[in-house]
């Protein structure tokens, strides 16, 4: 996702600039974390070590969209999500966000980004504060940015966040607790507290991994509803491919720091490119016992950020390998409308 | 690990024709489970039965809360203080374990059933080395020295595909796929005839999920193993097991082959939770979810448990409770609604269905 192929002015913009609005435009993000070293290694170190996260990737969010990052623990993508919100710090490449850089945001301009940017955590027994009451949780956003002029004001926009966030009726939940409250009723919890500031994009890290079936779905199906009704942009962060599948609108597949494969949700679940999207694909199990599926299970595990190997980064446990591989680090390949793959051998 | 073919119990009275319910090496009776609380009983496990066979693998599905750990664990008693079986039996290779005591216990207890915890994090001691861990059912089990047991881990570590090299490493420095593989190791440590896999991939991701099903099913094959899966995950268990049970408030609704849970599944809820899993190879369409809670175990409800949340209930289910139905040889439904089902040109019972699907 790197060099530039002249095909456009912008190589690496993946949408179409007439496909509506793009809300964040990602361009040759870098987030590096240095390695700490002991004062006599740093002193005879030829070169300081980075864990690299996030590994010069280049991508669009349009504007009310679900865009879900896929791929496995250490690829990068709570990374990716975490620097769009500025809650980690980019080493490198721009975050434009309607036509302004986030980096360069301070002062009250950062403010109102962290309105408009808001988070949901993977774990909602420990992301809300169990002393805090159902309200307190809500209007605290709004309290610190000093938001509502009167208190009935504030109880209103609580009062909606929390029905919109399938807490009905809301004022029964208002000063309950969070022990009170189920696991999938504290995701709402979560969600409201999200919403209320009518955010512009939800960074949603893994919502619904730490809830049981039923549940899950009905998160999923909130985020969808709040994405039509209130037109709230979604990063859905999960490792769980069929769970993308199920909500978003596009999906981009990441490994090591790289996105490998971008694209409309449906078109590269059908017809992923990337032999690291085939092999994902491949081993999500199927509820039918009947379907003998072939498995593509790749050997080992993710690499290390710290080393990543050379050329493609994937070569060292593709099943698609060529000696070429080693040596060229792939660019991305335009498929079709929205999807692109980084790998050589695609003709 | 050569062992001798189980002896088939003169036991088998409950089904004179089998298929796949027949007294194997583990057969569980009418198995009940209660945990005392201040407020009353919880009625966590409800007469439950289900038979293992030699070299078979069986998945205990269902959401949480719904038994299915609880009902493991029972098998080898390794309840909290507060958790007694009340009634039921453990035919275990002719003997039964609900009967025994603490000590007799200890003899089966890694020997001959052994069980791969969940999330392997906080399954391992931090701060022992993991090959020593293992090792220690060895040495106390085969009365090794720790030395010659060492020996034993590292063809162990060979076979679960970690380089036995790392036997010395601390939990922390193994990756979490690689602790699971450790914990297996350790399950198959005293060479046992059944493991109980409690959610052993829940906590991974899909790929290492994916290596570690492999690696169980390889081991199964090779070593000729009986396997529990417990597994809040319906499609792990169609991939994995040959045969499943789903649970549902503390009872058994439904079991069967695999085949038959998922290509004819007959209770309203097994239907329901396999919709709650989407099928990337259907057709994309939002997974739909279970309205409603499982119900207070303390007080369960005089008729069907599932009677609230379900979606073709009729006006008996609220009082009557309904008692396991074989509507094929070898697969059990508890449903009203699962008598009218008993032959394969079954047409849907009474006013209640709104949709008829092929299932």
């Amino acid at each position: 996702m790197t060099m530039a192929t002249e095909q456009t002015e912008r190589p690496d913009l993946k949408l179409a600039p007439e496909t509506g609005d793009v809300l964040f435009d990602v361009r040759d993000l870098e987030v590096y974390f240095p390695i700490q070293q002991s004062f006599f290694k740093s002193m005879v170190a030829t070169e300081k070590k980075y864990v690299k996260a996030v590994d010069h990737i280049s991508f669009q969010i349009k504007k009310g969209e679900i865009l879900a990052l896929v791929g496995e623990s250490g690829c990068g993508k709570t990374t990716t999500g975490r620097t769009l919100l500025r809650l980690e710090d980019a080493t490198g490449g721009e975050i434009i966000y309607k036509g302004k850089p986030v980096q360069k945001f301070s002062g009250k301009e950062l403010r109102e980004y962290r309105k408009k940017a808001q988070i949901i955590f993977q774990d909602p027994y420990n992301s809300i504060n169990p002393k805090q009451t159902i309200f307190d949780i809500v209007a605290e956003p709004l309290e610190v940015n000093n938001i509502c002029s009167s208190e009935r004001e504030k109880e209103e926009r609580v009062i909606t966040a929390i029905s919109e966030a399938g807490l009905r009726p809301a004022t029964e939940y208002l000063y309950r607790y969070p022990h009170e409250l189920s696991g999938g009723q504290r995701q709402r919890v979560c969600i409201a507290g999200a919403t209320v500031l009518d955010p512009d994009v939800i960074v949603a890290d893994e919502p619904v991994a730490s809830l049981d079936v039923s549940i899950r779905n009905d998160i999923l199906k909130l985020m969808v509803e709040e994405k039509e009704k209130l037109g709230v942009t979604y990063i859905f962060i999960t490792h769980d491919l069929s769970l993308a599948w199920v909500i978003s609108d596009r999906i981009a597949v990441m490994y090591l720091g790289r996105i490998v494969e971008i694209g409309e949700t449906e078109e590269v679940v059908a017809n992923p490119k990337h032999p690291y999207t085939k092999a994902l694909i491949s081993v999500i199990p199927v509820p039918d016992p009947l379907a003998k599926r072939e498995h593509v299970i790749l050997k080992g595990e993710t690499p290390n950020p710290v080393d990543i190997p050379s050329g493609c980064r994937f070569h060292p446990r593709c099943p698609e390998a060529i000696d070429a591989c080693k040596e060229t680090d792939p660019e991305d390949v335009h498929i079709g409308g929205d999807h692109y793959a980084a790998c050589i051998r695609i003709t | 690990m050569a062992r001798s073919a189980t002896k088939a119990k003169p036991s088998s009275e409950k089904q004179p024709v089998e298929r796949i319910e027949h007294a194997g090496l583990l057969d569980v009776r009418n198995l009940t489970t209660h945990f005392k609380l201040g407020v009353g009983d919880v009625k966590a496990v409800q007469d439950v039965s289900f038979t293992v066979a030699p070299g078979e693998s069986l998945g205990l599905a269902g959401e949480s809360g719904c038994g299915k750990t609880t009902a493991a664990l029972s098998l080898l008693k390794l309840l909290p203080e507060n958790g007694r079986i009340v009634s039921g039996d453990v035919l275990f290779d002719g003997r039964n374990l609900a009967k025994r005591t603490e000590y007799g216990m200890s003899k089966i207890r890694w020997k001959e059933i052994s069980i791969i915890f969940q999330g392997a994090m906080n399954a391992l001691n931090p701060v022992r080395e993991t090959g020593k861990q293992i090792a220690e059912p060895i040495q106390l089990h085969e009365g090794l020295s720790e030395a010659k047991a060492m020996v034993r881990v590292r063809e162990l570590f060979d076979l679960v595909g970690i380089n036995p090299k790392r036997v010395m490493d601390f939990p922390h420095q193994l990756s979490g796929g690689m602790r699971q593989r450790a914990m297996i190791a350790m399950a198959l440590a005293c060479n046992p005839k059944l493991v109980i896999g409690d959610e052993p991939t829940t906590a991974l991701d899909v790929m290492v999920q994916a290596q570690i099903l492999e690696l169980i099913h390889r081991l199964r094959t090779e070593l000729d193993l009986s396997f529990i899966l417990i597994s809040h995950d319906l499609s792990v268990m169609a991939e994995t097991c040959d045969k499943g049970v789903v649970m549902y408030a503390g009872e058994v609704v439904e079991s069967g082959t695999t085949a038959d849970i998922f290509n004819n599944a007959t209770h309203p809820y097994t239907r329901q939770l396999i919709k709650a899993f989407p099928n990337i190879h259907e057709k994309r369409e939002m997974v739909s979810s279970i309205k409603g809670d499982p119900p207070d175990l303390i007080h369960p409800p005089a008729g069907c448990a599932f009677e609230p949340r379900c979606d073709v209930r009729i006006e008996s289910c609220k009082t009557d409770h309904p008692g396991l139905t074989e509507v094929e040889r070898g697969h059990f439904v508890r449903c009203v609604h699962a008598r009218s089902r008993r032959s394969d040109d079954f047409v849907q019972g009474d006013e209640a269905a709104p949709e008829q699907e092929g299932v």
